[in-house]
């Protein structure tokens, strides 16, 4: 899938495009004009699109995303924006963000600098300029740098950045984007400038992909499926997004192209994915490999609800979503489903998850699966709704009345949400026991591509509904229980094995109420077992990357992956002996884990929290494991990882 | 019912309410309005044609929420208020099944009133049974959302200064497809309303004034006793006029959108009556707003009956809808195809 230019992309400007690896040429055939110019290529491309909320950085992100994407270039991304659908126009709180990193070889997180910062106007060129590696670009959209615009952003009267040579340590680019956005639009007298000046976000992706040799096709295609209907919107921003395209093509300035070669990533099919699609998807595989029909019940919040989203888009697979008045409502009418036989899921975040905390209690006392995923950010309380975190590890452990034990598992990677939600699906019908998915804000909204698996790969789900009684069994036992002390799963319609059951405490076996004190201790540890014995059922830990044993083990889980695993690559080839543990099953950890944890002289845990995994491995493994914390709603770097590290070494 | 509509068979016809007795004993305090209610409930199972396994009851916290112990048929006790949340979740993925949740008007109004509105906008055909006591019992004595004012409880001393809630006025409120209000006292009626109850496709919100000998004995003794029922009370039957009264001589007219009692006689006939009709939605907003208080003087009659039934789509049928638009306009989904997505690329 190597880019391709052909002759309809530029109608209007007939003009036949040939790359090579290291040239391009440009017969521009109307004017029989010849161009030359070099084309560098390049590894390791770091790039920030920045500006204001409603400029429409997050689709321009996702669009050059899948045009990396499919172009076999590995890739990770970073969306960063704020809470409000559009804080104060061209303020610094308003400013949103989509960092992508892309590269040849092998990338694992969206980069901690880049190398080219896109910005739309002021405030954003202002909130991001910190995190612009010295000597990178700085493409600057010259309208949004206006008094108004300047002001807004807090710089002192009569200072612009782009005329004061304060940016002398960088390359500036200065490009009118709305005059020539309107220019290109002159053909459009019916738009009016609200929805011309709409379109910038597609002059500067032409430009970007001009710069990174791109084609447009993936893109185009995008536009006639969003605008397929509204055939001026659609011919405007296509025209819009040649123009942009063309302005790099034509402005003599720009004399250099840049290209990132495909990544040697294995071998097989691939797609961009983010995280709460990958997740959306892994129930809809673990429904169909169950044979369990799957039933969504969720309240929408930030950052969890596209998953409803995409969830509400597949009915055709039988999924019942179902809108539910509260966070309350979400998780019970889940239970209701998996009361009835389906696969019950509720999605949600932090404070969510705190309203759910009762109904979790009712799903571990009536010991029904059910799948919760929490999708975490900033909290407490409504925190930092748009930022990640990882601060409800606890909240899923310890957070509920009585004892109340359930599995915990983490996604690490956008894909990985993908598996996650399947082994979730997998231990709650399985085991039957509700269980807590946490993946985070990084998680769910950045990408990545995916070798995806087809479907005849997936294990299947086995799941054993109690149909009858057995030979000898006088009455129906809700509360008996097998090797791996799960109880059946008797559903409503199944003649003969009418039961009752519910939050109170049960009597052993029977399912009887029973406030019998013994009983009770029993039932409490008969929880416990069984929560304990999924340990038994699950892959052991494996070093991820690094050494087997040595000085350091840096242990983690969740979104944390990309950084540690980057961290530990680079100082286990700078010849240090450390290695990375990344934790998926969080409750009951690993068999292994206190072996492995044995193997090392140190053990740093590095969280996007104060230090929550790192009090329940010093609980559980008597191990002096020390902290690495940051705790600033966003993901902590490889390189200040590598520095922290580096004091054990 | 979709269930009431497959043939009975010669089972479901043979079992009685025996059948629907469970081991548990039954834990309520002696002479408590709850075992009326559980007889009834009872008695009326067996002939509605839905198999036992069919059926599930599904409760929140409270007295009356004990009570899926006590039907042997699919049951959960759960958590409080969440009964509705919970008989939706179960509605929506099992269509097929009569769902049947009893609560009380601390569980149902209180700390589930959001889930029980929601219910009923939604039209989910399912049965809800509150049990109105008009008091917290199982707490032992506070007051409830539907207490009157100047209620002297453990928690009001000086008297509840909580407005109540009107129950059936809030269910027409939330558009409650089915919204009738019955006694424990009054088994026949009780046992009527049940049937009615369960006939109707959508939404049935039964309101069940019930006793609670200990905390709240008498709430609705005017209404029960037999010196004060035929005065107090105003029985709806669909295509008759609204006559009450022991000697069978007063009627309800309508004032404007006024309801007045006028006495039988000297000129006035029943054909001057208001005439129920339970497909009226604009009378019945009326009639649900009857709700004097009866210790006032010149109060209206408490009506008791339908107030309201209409045909609206359920929930769980547009849900079922939806997904075999979606089927048949995508076909059957398909996993590999979901995977894989719009755009790929392979490497080699």
């Amino acid at each position: 899938m190597i880019t391709r230019f052909n002759l309809q992309r530029f109608n209007g400007d007939f003009r036949l495009t040939k790359i090579t690896k290291t040239e391009l040429f440009t017969f521009n055939l109307a004017n029989k004009r010849i161009k030359m110019r070099k084309e560098a290529v390049l590894q390791d491309v770091v790039i920030k699109f920045a500006g204001d909320s409603g400029d429409g950085m997050q689709l321009t992100g996702q669009q050059f995303t899948n045009n990396t994407a499919l172009l076999g270039i590995d890739l990770a991304t970073f969306p960063d924006f704020p809470a409000e659908i559009r804080a104060p126009q061209g303020t610094l709180p308003g400013v949103s963000g989509f960092q992508i990193r892309f590269s040849s070889d092998r990338v694992f997180t969206p980069g901690d600098l880049c190398d080219v910062l896109v910005a739309m106007n002021a405030a954003a060129l202002k909130s991001n300029l910190k995190s612009l590696k010295p000597g990178g670009k700085i493409i600057a959209n010259t309208d949004g740098f206006d008094s108004k615009n300047l002001r807004l952003a807090n710089y002192p009267d009569g200072i612009n950045p782009l005329e004061d040579n304060s940016l002398g340590s960088y390359e500036l680019i200065k490009i009118d984007v709305t005059k020539l956005t309107r220019e290109s639009l002159k053909d459009f007298p019916e738009l009016g400038v609200k929805e011309r000046d709409r379109a910038k976000n597609m002059f500067v992706l032409g430009f970007i992909y001009w710069m990174y040799n791109r084609s447009l096709e993936n893109t185009i295609n995008f536009l006639k499926e969003k605008f397929g209907k509204k055939d001026m919107i659609l011919q405007s921003n296509i025209k819009v997004l040649q123009a942009g395209y063309n302005y790099g093509d034509t402005t003599e300035t720009f004399t250099t192209r840049y290209k990132v070669e495909k990544a040697k990533l294995p071998a097989g099919q691939y797609r961009s994915i983010m995280g709460n699609q990958a997740l959306a998807m892994g129930l809809i595989a673990a429904s169909e490999k169950s044979g369990l029909p799957l039933f969504l019940g969720t309240y929408p919040i930030t950052p969890a609800s596209d998953i409803l989203h995409d969830l509400s888009k597949y009915k055709n697979f039988g999924i019942r979503t179902f809108q539910a008045e509260d966070e309350i409502a979400g998780i019970t009418s889940a239970i209701g489903a998996a009361y009835g036989g389906s696969l019950g899921v509720t999605t949600t975040s932090g404070p969510g998850m705190a309203l759910k905390g009762e109904a979790m209690g009712l799903a571990v006392m009536l010991e029904i699966p059910l799948v919760i995923v929490n999708i975490q950010r900033g909290g407490p309380s409504t925190g930092l709704p748009t930022k990640t975190e990882q601060s409800d590890l606890l909240q899923a452990y310890y957070g509920r009345n009585g004892e109340c034990p359930m599995p915990v598992i983490a996604s690490s990677t956008p894909s990985d949400c993908f598996g996650v939600a399947y082994e979730a699906a997998r231990i709650a019908v399985q085991h039957m026991t509700p269980v807590i998915l946490l993946s985070d804000g990084y998680i769910a909204n950045g990408a990545e591509p995916w070798k995806f698996p087809k479907a005849d790969d997936l294990q299947p789900i086995e799941v054993k509904f109690k149909k009858e009684l057995a030979e000898g069994e006088e009455r129906y036992q809700p509360y008996a229980r097998d090797e791996k002390l799960a109880r059946p799963w008797a559903v409503p319609g199944t003649a003969g094995l009418e039961h009752r059951i519910g939050g109170l405490e049960k009597q052993n076996i029977t399912g009887n109420v029973s406030y019998d004190a013994e009983n009770h201790e029993l039932m409490v540890k008969l929880r416990q077992e069984k929560v304990d014995r999924i340990a038994d059922y699950i892959p052991e830990q494996k070093i991820d990357t690094g050494a087997e044993k040595g000085k350091v083990l840096v242990l983690g889980w969740g979104s944390t992956f990309g950084a540690i695993k980057s961290a530990v690559l680079e100082l286990t080839a700078q010849g240090y002996e450390v290695g990375h543990a990344h934790l998926r099953y969080l409750r009951p950890f690993p068999k292994n884990l206190g072996a492995i944890l044995k193997n090392f002289d140190q053990v740093i845990v590095p969280e996007i929290n104060n230090g929550q995994l790192v009090k329940i491995i010093r609980d559980e493994f008597l191990v002096d494991a020390k902290p690495y914390n940051k705790i600033q709603g966003v993901p902590i770097t490889k390189s200040e990882l590598i520095e922290f590290i580096k004091t054990f070494l | 019912m979709s269930v009431a509509e497959a043939p009975i068979n010669e089972a479901i016809k043979a079992l009685t309410a025996k059948d629907f007795a469970t081991d548990q004993e039954v834990r309520w305090c002696p002479g408590c309005g709850d075992y009326s209610i559980l007889a009834q409930v009872q008695k009326v199972m067996p002939t509605i044609g839905v198999p036992r396994e069919n059926i599930v009851i599904i409760s929140g916290i409270g007295c009356s929420s004990r009570f899926p112990y006590y039907m042997n048929t699919y049951g959960m006790h759960s958590i409080h208020g969440r009964a509705t949340a919970i008989a939706s979740g179960l509605k929506a993925s099992r269509p097929e099944l009569s769902v049947w949740v009893v609560t009380g008007d601390g569980d149902s109004l209180s700390i589930g009133g959001n889930h029980t509105i929601h219910l009923l906008r939604r039209n989910f055909d399912i049965n809800i049974l509150l049990f109105n006591n008009q008091i917290y019992g199982l707490t032992k004595g506070q007051y409830s959302p539907t207490s009157e004012v100047k209620k002297v409880t453990k928690s009001s001393p000086l008297g509840s200064i909580d407005h109540p809630f009107n129950p059936s006025a809030l269910a027409m409120g939330a558009d409650g497809s089915f919204v009738g209000r019955t006694m424990d006292r009054d088994p026949k009626h009780l046992q009527m309303m049940l049937t009615r109850a369960h006939q109707h496709r959508g939404a049935s919100f039964l309101e069940i004034y019930q006793n609670c000998n200990i905390f709240n004995d008498g709430a609705f003794e005017i209404f029960t006793e037999k010196a004060t029922k035929p005065e107090e009370v105003l029985f709806l039957e669909q295509g008759k006029p609204l006559i009450f009264g022991a000697q069978q001589n007063k009627g309800i007219k309508l004032d404007g959108f006024r309801p007045v009692v006028v006495e039988l006689g000297n000129g006035v006939s029943a054909d001057d009556l208001w005439v129920h009709d339970e497909k009226d939605f604009y009378k019945a907003q009326i009639l649900t707003r009857m709700f004097d208080d009866p210790r006032a003087d010149n109060h209206l009659p408490r009506p008791f009956g339908v107030f309201f039934e209409s045909d609206r789509l359920c929930y769980e049928d547009a849900m079922k809808m939806q997904i075999e638009e979606a089927v048949a306009a995508k076909g059957k989904g398909n996993l590999d195809k979901l995977l894989r997505g719009n755009e790929i690329w392979e490497i080699l």
